[in-house]
């Protein structure tokens, strides 16, 4: 195993709250380019884990390396690392008080030391590549949820991540503003970003993940590809919970 | 921000469709204030004792603004810090920042600016010529020369006055900061945080330009009440209006005189100061 075949590497996690066990120790490797998709009940510590991730979180114990640098116990570098990590969240977290434009840029120069002019070229290239380029000029407030979505999925690129973390990014969304987000991110799985999802989405576990990992009660039930989640579920807990999310 | 042009509720609404309701929705303290301050501006101009007053009073004018001015930009940077102390995660910042609004909050303003001014200034001058003899010692005269060289005389009572009022503010406000960035969603620092950026660099980016908007009216109603707190300063004689208006009215005996004059010149600005915070107000409400 080289360094670099897994970019993100999960040793023995552990993120408790007071008497509560969010994440109960789960280890997992994840390919660079892959796309990996966290599904399970509310509460089984899938966004804990992804926060972990990029230290939005700081687990009880255990170890996160991110291509090859450990994270955990690391404070100084944190900053440089969460840089390289994107991250998607479920009610967009755009801030409201600057226009999509310099929602996208003001990262790139604050952390990144871009120029203006550089910045506003990048952030127009990823403006454009989620689709909005005409609402650069907008404030957050009147953007629809979907293109707020597609404004925070553009911020993340701005910094050129290594990974994307999404969580769950489609579930405060309108029935069809989740077709334009999840077109996006079907985009950047097929450019070859390494994605992690918190999502219930099944259409796109089907159509874009590599790997499924199934969560309850803070461990990892399931680890499995979309091929043998929904035609091969090796446990109980598993088919219960597809039976339930795959009924309707 | 928005470029749609809103137009803005004029202060006093006039209902076109229902006089009934748009009577009853006038404003009628602020129709008396405004009868007061016409009345008071027609007595002070042919009232040949009250315009008398009023000229003499006036003459303290900019020293009350002055002082406001200088010491509420003080107490902003005061009160800025300490809010941010406040919120911080350092145990001894923290707590150094509770210990200063808690002590100012529990004392009157003017036992404070007697104290301030008549007891820590002082004993800071002290301190100050104490490190320079010390610097003395240490055979480095020349910075210990800055030290010893202070006294008390050299900084005046309209100095005193404004760290006084600063001090005490600064404490006030910081609360208000305190509230504003408590106020922003916790995903907004974790969306700046994501983004690499550093503690300081999302509060500065992110989070204080958000907080400092939402505050901005308590600000301005702090502002208000700082006008006329810094009547308060009269007490170490600094010429403001209520000190002019003191001495006039000890010199002439023209109680009346002089004190109606002092309450309608307040009266005036902070009328004015406030419907500027409701107009500020309105304007940050409709963008929202």
């Amino acid at each position: 195993m080289t360094k670099h075949d897994h970019i993100i590497e999960v040793k023995d996690l552990y993120r408790y709250f007071d008497d509560i066990k969010a994440v109960d120790g789960v280890s997992m490797d994840i390919e660079r380019g892959s796309v990996v998709v966290v599904i399970g009940p509310s509460g089984s510590g899938k966004s804990t884990l992804l926060r972990c991730i990029n230290h939005l979180e700081t687990p009880t114990s255990g170890e996160i390396w991110i291509d090859g640098e450990k994270i955990t116990h690391a404070a100084k570098q944190i900053n440089e690392i969460r840089a390289e990590i994107g991250m998607v969240f479920q009610l967009f977290n755009l801030f409201p008080h600057l226009t999509a434009m310099e929602n996208v840029t003001l990262a790139q120069k604050v952390v990144r030391g871009r120029s203006k002019e550089e910045a506003g070229t990048i952030a127009m290239e990823q403006l454009q590549r989620v689709g909005i380029p005409e609402k650069a000029d907008a404030y957050p407030a009147n953007l629809s949820g979907g293109q707020q979505q597609r404004v925070a999925i553009a911020r993340a690129l701005a910094m050129n991540p290594k990974i994307m973390l999404f969580d769950e990014p489609t579930s405060a969304l309108d029935p069809e503003m989740i077709k334009e987000v999840l077109d996006v991110m079907l985009d950047l799985a097929q450019e070859g970003m390494t994605m992690v999802c918190v999502s219930h989405e099944m259409g796109f576990v089907r159509s874009a993940a590599d790997e499924v990992v199934f969560m309850d009660f803070g461990k990892v039930v399931e680890h499995t590809t979309p091929d043998g989640l929904f035609n091969n579920p090796q446990h109980d807990r598993t088919k219960l919970f597809l039976s339930q999310i795959l009924e309707h | 921000m928005a470029e749609q042009h809103q137009i803005l509720d004029p202060i006093i609404p006039i209902d076109d469709l229902s006089s009934k309701r748009s009577l009853r929705d006038l404003p009628w303290w602020l129709v008396a204030i405004l009868l007061i301050a016409v009345y008071a501006f027609y007595v002070m101009t042919s009232n040949e004792n009250y315009n008398e007053a009023f000229i003499f009073i006036k003459s303290g004018f900019i020293i009350t603004v002055k002082t406001t001015l200088i010491s509420f930009s003080i107490a902003i940077l005061f009160g800025l810090f300490a809010g941010l102390g406040r919120i911080s995660k350092n145990l001894v910042i923290n707590n150094l920042a509770r210990l200063y609004v808690e002590l100012i909050r529990g004392i009157p303003i003017l036992v404070l600016i007697f104290f301030i001014a008549l007891v820590g200034v002082p004993v800071l001058v002290d301190g100050l010529n104490n490190f320079g003899f010390w610097l003395y010692d240490r055979g480095i005269g020349i910075l210990g020369k800055l030290f010893t060289a202070i006294t008390n005389q050299d900084i005046s009572m309209n100095a005193r006055a404004i760290i006084s009022l600063a001090v005490t503010y600064g404490a006030y406000l910081a609360e208000i900061f305190r509230a504003g960035i408590q106020s922003i969603v916790k995903g907004q620092t974790e969306a700046a945080r994501s983004l690499g950026m550093s503690y300081a660099q999302a509060m500065r980016y992110v989070i204080l330009p958000q907080a400092i908007r939402n505050v901005l009216p308590a600000l301005g109603n702090d502002f208000v009440a700082m006008v006329k707190d810094s009547s308060l300063v009269s007490v170490l004689a600094v010429r403001d209006i209520t000190q002019v208006a003191r001495l006039y009215a000890g010199s002439t005996f023209r109680f009346r005189e002089s004190y109606v004059t002092l309450a309608v010149m307040y009266l005036t600005v902070t009328v004015l100061l406030s419907i500027l915070v409701q107009f500020v107000e309105r304007r940050l409400k409709t963008h929202d």
